[in-house]
């Protein structure tokens, strides 16, 4: 058992982090005993798991995940939709209406077009296929308003925070409204336009700094200069 | 009227390659690399990118992806497909060299391609593509460990997962002598050239080439001189990595500091 690195330290692909039976965590692999980092990121001990942090990743689609997609393609019976990851996703119309519709009669276009943000949830996904999407669940469907922001998808947990945490001091102290997709996609909404653009300017401010500590002070002063602007 | 232009330059063969006091043609003792420098995040629009600099070699890798791969019928069901292109710009020689791919880059990519494989994590991502530029700006021997040296960091910095960097460098036999990190003048003139690349952590070689005849012992020694070489190299690509976070993190508590 002996660590060889001290609690978020910055660690490179191929060091190694630790000799002994501890259990693995994200971005890290093993040979035997040993244990290396697989990426460029902040290593972390927790509970017997050693974890590394990534400071850059791709989005990989999980089933359950929300995100936020693009129309770039729309078919017969399916629309293709960009969700900012190396696999396309497809969007079908039997996942996007309760009630069916005739295909023969209408064109899917009516209901979202290329270049459309949609709000969506993974249904299916294995790598084998190209990820399932369905937007028949709550809260999900076309953004008609607002602006979408794109940061990467390893700062996603640091924009939502601990329990939300950040992203409800964002909403809260603008008023503004948030979705923030898996993917790394954000939707940000305010009939103050003023607001909406501070919490563009926040987010992309988290997404440079997101792994430097003292992150929530930071934005939480960056927020009260904000107020004291206006 | 031809006395107004300017002669090209030729670097002609020196009289010694090694001098009395094992001083080479640069000043270098035989095991001395070239002066290394690299930097990371060079491009803004790559995914990840990494500038390198051995000697008068310069040299700047880019890397994009993971991203979907066209056309459909090229993609591999179990693992991603790492495109590699090695390319010297016209101007990195002193005689200016042809735009289009020779037969000794397109050589070099897949050389270069099969050194970074094995430290990949390709099979995280089937069915896609991973795409990694090499650009030579200025060749002095060495460009294609050089390379491979920057695109190792180019792959760390996009955030590819790997089981290793790899860093590269080339050792040969100059005047009888093994010597570490040719330059282009020994390289043509020495009597022999072995680029070797490794994944430093796991001891393990991913790239060995070699021109010249060697006794086994001189294999050896050559070997050993490389990894020597290697480790130094390794290093400096591990700082230039946290270099560039390092460094964020210095100027944005320095600006929250002030305030």
């Amino acid at each position: 058992m002996a660590i060889y690195f001290s609690q978020r330290e910055i660690v490179v692909p191929g060091q190694l982090l630790a000799k002994g039976p501890y259990k693995l965590g994200s971005n890290v692999y093993n040979i035997g005993q040993n244990i290396y980092s697989s990426v460029v990121g902040l290593a972390e001990l927790k509970n017997n798991v050693i974890n590394v942090i990534a400071l850059k990743s791709t989005y990989i689609p999980s089933p359950g995940d929300l995100v936020i997609g693009k129309i770039i393609n729309v078919g017969v019976t399916s629309w293709q939709v960009d969700i900012a990851s190396p696999y396309t996703a497809i969007l079908q119309a039997s996942d996007a209406f309760i009630k069916p519709i005739d295909v023969t009669k209408e064109s899917l276009r009516k209901y979202f077009d290329v270049g459309d943000y949609i709000i969506a949830k993974v249904l299916a996904f294995d790598k084998t296929r190209d990820p399932l999407l369905t937007v028949k669940e709550a809260g999900c469907g076309r953004i008609e308003k607002g602006t979408v922001v794109e940061i990467n998808p390893s700062k996603v947990p640091r924009l939502i925070g601990r329990k939300g945490s950040m992203i409800s001091l964002i909403k809260n102290e603008l008023g503004v409204e948030v979705v923030v997709g898996k993917n790394g996609r954000v939707w940000v909404y305010s009939k103050d336009k003023r607001a909406e653009e501070i919490a563009v300017r926040i987010i992309k401010c988290i997404e440079r700094e997101a792994h430097i500590s003292g992150l929530t002070n930071r934005i939480k002063r960056m927020l009260e200069e904000v107020k004291k602007g206006e | 009227m031809n006395s107004s232009r300017i002669p090209i330059r030729k670097e002609e063969r020196p009289p010694r390659l090694i001098d009395d006091e094992g001083r080479r043609v640069d000043g270098r003792l035989p095991d001395e690399l070239r002066p290394i420098k690299i930097e990371v995040g060079v491009l803004k629009n790559a995914n990840g990118s990494a500038y390198v600099e051995l000697g008068r070699n310069k040299i700047i890798a880019a890397v994009y992806g993971p991203k979907e791969l066209h056309p459909k019928h090229l993609a591999l069901p179990d693992r991603a497909v790492l495109y590699c292109r090695y390319h010297m710009v016209p101007f990195s020689v002193m005689e200016r060299k042809s735009p289009a791919p020779s037969r000794r880059e397109i050589e070099l990519s897949k050389v270069i391609r099969e050194a970074l494989e094995p430290a990949l994590f390709l099979e995280y991502f089937p069915r896609t593509e991973i795409d990694l530029f090499i650009e030579v700006l200025q060749a002095d021997g060495g460009t294609r460990t050089a390379g491979i040296t920057a695109a190792s960091v180019a792959l760390a910095d996009a955030g590819i997962p790997m089981r290793d960097l790899v860093a590269a460098v080339a050792v040969g036999k100059v005047e009888g002598r093994i010597v570490l990190d040719l330059c282009d003048i020994e390289d043509k003139y020495g009597e022999g050239d072995m680029p070797v690349a490794m994944m430093p952590n796991l001891g393990q070689i991913t790239l060995l080439q070699a021109d010249g005849v060697y006794s086994p012992e001189e294999i050896k020694e050559a070997l050993k001189l490389a990894m020597k070489g290697i480790m130094k190299i390794y290093e400096v690509q591990k700082e230039a990595l946290k270099r560039k976070y390092i460094e964020l993190k210095r100027e944005v508590e320095e600006d929250y500091g002030k305030k």
